[in-house]
């Protein structure tokens, strides 16, 4: 089990926006979490992330309780994710925002830096070498000298990608990452997101593109007014009529 | 279109110095400038056409010459000019100091010159009352200077941007109003002085030109460090902090820690530039330390380009060196201060030599 959700409840004022899901996560599989607008989704994201504090409930990576742990700190243990609304670092290079995916696997401090001992040349030698693999990987490199915000959206979202593999996670978290792509982007997105998968990944997306969940999920939780209505195989979730009853809407045909 | 409303708008302020008259005579003047810059560009063309040899400068050798110039340049001077480049200097190691919070971090700090006076004060004081000279007094009112940094960092660590920039005017405030107040340390308005000159190796400094280099020297170490903790996965922690705080959390960078390491790492500078005004001036009093201090510093990182080294110490030169040599024309210093940063931010916002912004 490289995660488990035990009983996740967020609340902001009356709204309970996320409320006793409870999900586990075998490691290596791709999952995606699916439901309308306003489901909780990204709540749920933010709470396993640490963006925010979880009103109740316990969750687990690797068998260790990570509830309320900071941001950088679940990070360092290995999830890594990206955002809904893109939040690469615009004005730095897109090579400078993978290195700066390696902050937590790299040490050099201070006085390193100053003297630019052999350790930290080497370092940053390795941070580099390593970010131009990542890049390679989402199939970017040839625009690393590049300024992040000047890249085509489409690569924008891999570069978010290539950041996030950077801080050498075991589980990576996808925020939408087909919003706005068009159908050969999206199949592009898919046979990357299968690729993270094969290279031992576990993955867990968050997607409203149909086409993009039934043909990679290995497992779907659906969400719907912050419940988990259902949860299994795309088969079982297309044949599941709570789902297709009420979050797809009467008639509706895969 | 914008250039015409400009000149109007500049003569305009120039009304209450120049009279009407004066300000007519600004308007047709540059009015004229901008119709020959016109015509100028038009024939452009036909200067384009015309190829200058294309001259490739290495870098080190560039380096170089501005060394041995720098070196030789109090020989070829007058006491008054070398005042103007020692406190250039000064200048430059608090500017790039507030450049680390500023222009590295994205942190607006309205209330440098509280570091700049908690270092000449912190040196002053150990100088002069516990007698401890110069190399003494140094390191331990760099340590006061940071320790204050962290002190600041604690309630501003949960502010962003505006927020931030008025806790920071806060603490400027307070640190000026305690200097004035608090007689039986810092001996309130009247200041402290005696404050001794440093010494090298045995070697009384006795001439400016001696002070010039002890400057000269701590200005390489402050850009030599800094530069070398801005290429580093430190410096790149802290441009992703100003980029994006939420997404630098999510790459793994405790944002607290950097947000203590940035604001304690700037004020060290502040602290090494106080110490040095402090003992070149041998009197300080609070009047150095007032808000508008804090502002001009703000000035020289803005104009030269937050973030960027060179353009920071460009910013500096230019606003110490600029004023002092034109004099003359002292009215309208702050006119054209003020003029010359509207216009910068208007036209070139990231500052003359743009760092990442």
């Amino acid at each position: 089990m490289i995660l488990e959700i035990r009983e996740l409840t967020k609340s902001f004022g009356g709204l309970k926006a996320v409320e006793e899901v409870s999900f586990k996560v075998m490691p290596g599989i791709i999952l995606s979490v699916i439901g309308p607008n306003g489901a909780g989704k990204t709540t749920l994201f933010n709470c396993l992330t640490g963006a925010l504090l979880p009103t109740k409930g316990k969750i687990f990576f690797e068998d260790k309780d990570i509830t309320g742990k900071r941001p950088y700190e679940i990070t360092e243990a290995g999830i890594a994710r990206t955002f809904q609304n893109i939040r690469i670092f615009g004005k730095m290079s897109v090579l400078e925002n993978v290195m700066i995916g390696q902050h937590s696997r790299s040490r050099e401090g201070f006085v390193g830096a100053v003297l630019r001992t052999n350790g930290f040349k080497k370092e940053e030698s390795e941070i580099k070498a390593k970010a131009y693999e990542f890049l390679e990987f989402t199939g970017i490199e040839e625009y690393a000298e590049t300024r992040a915000e000047n890249l085509p959206y489409g690569y924008q979202r891999r570069l978010e990608i290539a950041r996030a593999l950077a801080t050498e996670p075991k589980l990576i978290l996808l925020d939408e990452p087909a919003a706005g792509m068009n159908p050969q982007e999206s199949i592009e997105l898919m046979t990357l997101i299968n690729k993270i998968r094969e290279w031992g990944k576990t993955v867990i997306v968050i997607e409203h593109d149909m086409k993009v969940v039934m043909g990679i999920s290995d497992k779907i939780v659906v969400l719907d007014h912050g419940v988990k209505i259902a949860e299994g195989t795309p088969k079982e979730i297309q044949s599941n009529t709570d789902v297709i009853e009420a979050y797809l809407g009467k008639g509706f045909e895969f | 279109m914008n250039a015409l409303l400009f000149i109007l708008y500049l003569s305009f302020l120039s009304l209450p110095f120049m009279g009407i008259k004066g300000a007519l005579w600004l308007l047709a003047v540059a009015y004229s400038a901008y119709i020959f810059f016109l015509l100028i560009k038009k024939s452009s063309k036909a200067i384009k056409a015309v190829k200058l040899p294309h001259v490739r400068l290495d870098t080190k050798i560039l380096y170089a010459l501005l060394l041995v110039l720098l070196l030789a340049l109090p020989f070829g001077l007058k006491d008054y000019y070398i005042d103007v480049f020692i406190l250039a200097g000064i200048y430059i190691i608090l500017a790039l100091g507030l450049n680390v919070v500023i222009g590295f971090s994205g942190l607006l700090n309205l209330g440098f010159a509280a570091f700049y006076a908690i270092g000449a004060y912190a040196f002053a004081l150990l100088a002069v009352k516990a007698g401890l000279g110069f190399w003494g007094a140094l390191p331990l009112s760099l340590l006061i200077t940071t320790i204050s940094g962290l002190i600041l960092s604690f309630p501003a660590l949960r502010l962003h941007g505006d927020y931030l920039a008025i806790v920071t005017l806060g603490f400027g405030e307070i640190i000026h109003l305690t200097l004035n107040n608090w007689d039986e340390l810092t001996n309130g308005p009247n200041g402290i002085s005696g404050i001794p000159m440093p010494s090298l190796f045995g070697f009384e400094i006795q001439r400016l030109s001696h002070y010039y280099y002890i400057v000269f020297m701590f200005v390489l170490i402050a850009v030599f460090i800094i530069r070398g903790v801005y290429n580093s996965r430190i410096g790149r922690a802290w441009l992703a902090l100003k980029d994006d705080e939420m997404a630098a959390e999510a790459m793994g960078i405790n944002t607290t820690k950097y947000k203590f390491l940035a604001l304690s790492f700037g004020a060290l500078w502040a602290g090494l530039a106080g110490t040095l005004f402090a003992s070149k001036m041998m009197f300080i009093s609070p009047e150095s330390f007032t808000f508008m201090e804090s502002v001009f510093i703000v000035c020289m990182v803005i104009l030269g380009g937050a973030g960027s080294i060179t353009g920071v110490i460009t910013g500096s030169l230019l606003l110490i060196v600029l004023p002092e040599v034109l004099r003359e024309f002292q009215l309208y210093r702050m006119l054209a201060l003020g003029t010359g940063l509207v216009l910068m931010m208007v036209f070139r916002p990231q500052g003359l030599i743009g760092g990442r912004k």
